[in-house]
């Protein structure tokens, strides 16, 4: 009876789900000054007397949230092209706006529309980017999202992450009853999605490199086990359900292994990895300390992982091959959750820094630590694709928040959500189209 | 006959934990029932029959009397000297009968990194377990499974609330 009871409360959801309040952004930091951009109102061609999508408005919260440009106000604005040959590059000079988006929507069929964007430089009055995406109603809102990463590359150098996903999972306590859920959001936190929901904790998601399967760690049934779940058919795999600890699931590059923390009857947790296909594990540590929290490099030769074999957590690698493992931290007495950015320059990871758990990127060449959150119990630090932004959980009151931060520290800002304790954020990799 | 002799396992361990309810003792205790009612205990667990002061009183041994939830200090997985005669008594529960079953749920505070936090819970398991088998229980008899910092007892952010949680539940599963 209790056990059915347990069974069912797990609910698995369609990627596709209800969609739950979106998350709210407010900027907590900015330490580099905002390139006043104008993104004016896109025109509309069609059927119905309203756009279908704000686009402008999509793209003009995306630039804003990256914290390195300032919208102007539409209020503020002198004329309201929706064309680069209807542009008069004095007015929008006078209003100090350094770039200008124009572009508008076209109707081409009953659930079909063309959005055309064109980026212009102010000061030399020239295009620097400009592009016709076809589109339906429900991808209008992602070609906003690719049409800002476009403007963003193309004014920073940096490539966009508009057009990504974070994974995260909550927990809410209502009359001693804690429910958990694992959900996917677009990085603005809209389409806020839940795909499992359990009465039994649910912790460590982990993408696939592809973006369309989470692994993560259930406790249904009072044990911990991995599963892999494919986000558009909600179909999910039970790969790893050994006796003891089963956790901290993390995909290799190539999408076939799984780096796990196996503990065995005995409570030894060392870092496995596991083939997905043939479902042989390989055993890559063996100390006696706990050895867990395991994350492979961008090119699969190594993976890191926390150890605290020489008294408190630190990080170590070893290679993913097999091979004896070496310290990578020795700056303070606790060092957890290794993750390296994509790009394999930096390793983002949990710091005890003065009596408060915070996010520390460590450049990898120099060892250098920079701590970039300033909460007292930050935790679960994951590097969007373009490695220049942070994505980590913090406290506000009691609750867990997402905030994210630049590599460097600079900007930071938080993501809150209305969805009880929000914790462990992990950032997608860049969508493939 | 086993109902006896877990009835009487039960009476001793009631006699012991009545004093002790499922918050979290004084780090040093001060009181004095309570250790009156744990040394007095202590005799009859490791007298040369244990069983031999006991009456039959039901074969409740799990139905909540005994204290289950064993506390731990900050950053430590060692079963607290305050701790080792309810420990002892759950080993001789398992002990003497082959047939029952026990779950040791490992928690951890909050603090850190929740994976990190995993292997802590499932170390203060470990510690309990191992004393649990060197004193008898077999472990076929033992699981273990850690909830890290997901499964707190206590709400709040202070010392409080951590020493609360910092912990392993015994839990009978048959």
């Amino acid at each position: 009876m209790l056990r059915n009871a347990i069974i069912a409360g797990v609910a698995v959801f369609l990627f596709a789900g209800s969609a739950l309040a979106d998350i709210t952004v407010e900027i907590t930091k900015g330490g580099v000054a905002r390139t006043p951009v104008a993104v004016v109102p896109f025109g509309w061609q069609g059927q119905s007397a309203d756009i279908p999508l704000d686009i402008a408005e999509v793209i003009a919260a995306d630039l804003q949230r990256s914290g390195r440009f300032a919208p102007i106000p539409e209020e503020n604005m002198l004329q309201k092209p929706t064309a680069g040959a209807e542009l008069d590059f004095d007015d929008w000079s006078f209003v100090k706006a350094e770039a200008v988006v124009v572009g508008r929507v076209v109707q081409t069929g009953e659930n079909a529309y063309d959005v055309s964007f064109q980026l212009f430089d102010v000061f030399r009055r020239e295009q620097l980017v400009g592009y016709r995406i076809p589109a339906s109603r429900g991808t209008m809102r992602i070609v906003a999202h690719r049409a800002a990463d476009m403007i963003y590359e193309k004014l920073t150098g940096i490539k966009g992450v508009f057009a990504t996903k974070v994974a995260f999972v909550t927990a809410e306590r209502r009359q001693d009853v804690q429910t958990f859920r694992l959900v996917v959001a677009d990085q603005d936190g809209a389409n806020e999605t839940v795909i499992l929901q359990s009465t039994d904790p649910i912790m460590s998601p982990a993408w696939s490199p592809d973006s369309r399967r989470l692994a993560y760690v259930s406790f249904e049934n009072d044990r911990s086990s991995v599963w892999v779940q494919t986000l558009r058919t909600g179909n999910r795999i039970q790969v790893s359900n050994k006796p003891g600890i089963n956790g901290a699931p993390s995909f290799s590059p190539d999408g076939r292994q799984l780096a796990l923390t196996l503990g065995g009857i005995d409570g030894n947790l060392d870092i496995h990895v596991l083939d997905l296909s043939t479902r042989q594990t390989r055993r890559l540590t063996t100390h006696r300390a706990i050895d867990t929290e395991g994350s492979w490099s961008p090119d699969g030769r190594y993976i890191y992982f926390t150890s605290d074999r020489s008294g408190g957590p630190q990080v170590y690698r070893v290679p993913a091959a097999g091979g004896t493992p070496e310290r990578v931290t020795f700056e303070g007495s606790y060092n957890a959750r290794p993750r390296l950015s994509p790009d394999g320059k930096r390793l983002a990871m949990v710091h005890l820094d003065r009596g408060n758990y915070r996010i520390a990127v460590m450049d990898v060449k120099s060892k250098e630590l920079l701590v970039v959150s300033a909460g007292q119990q930050d935790e679960s630090p994951s590097f969007a694709p373009n490695s220049d932004t942070l994505i980590y959980a913090t406290r506000q009151a009691r609750n867990g928040v997402l905030e994210t931060v630049t590599a460097d520290g600079l900007i930071r800002q938080r993501v809150s959500s209305g969805q009880g304790d929000v914790r462990e954020p992990v950032w997608s990799p860049f969508p493939r189209y | 006959m086993l109902n006896y002799k877990l009835a009487a396992i039960t009476l001793m361990l009631a006699l012991f934990t009545g004093c002790a309810s499922n918050t979290v003792p004084d780090p040093e205790p001060t009181d004095t029932t309570y250790d009156a009612a744990g040394s007095g205990a202590d005799t009859d667990v490791y007298g040369d029959d244990p069983l031999g002061g006991g009456e039959a009183i039901g074969d409740d041994y799990s139905a909540g009397e005994l204290t289950n939830i064993i506390y731990f200090d900050f950053d430590s997985s060692e079963v607290r000297a305050d701790f080792t005669d309810i420990v002892a008594r759950h080993a001789l529960i398992l002990a003497n009968d082959s047939m029952i079953r026990v779950r040791l749920e490992g928690h951890a505070d909050e603090r850190g990194s929740r994976e990190y936090n995993i292997g802590l819970g499932e170390r203060r398991a470990q510690s309990v377990r191992r004393m649990l088998m060197i004193q008898g229980a077999s472990a076929s008899q033992i699981a273990t499974v850690s909830f890290g910092e997901e499964r707190p007892v206590a709400l709040g952010g202070d010392e409080d609330s951590w020493a609360q949680n910092r912990r392993v539940e015994i839990k009978y599963t048959n």
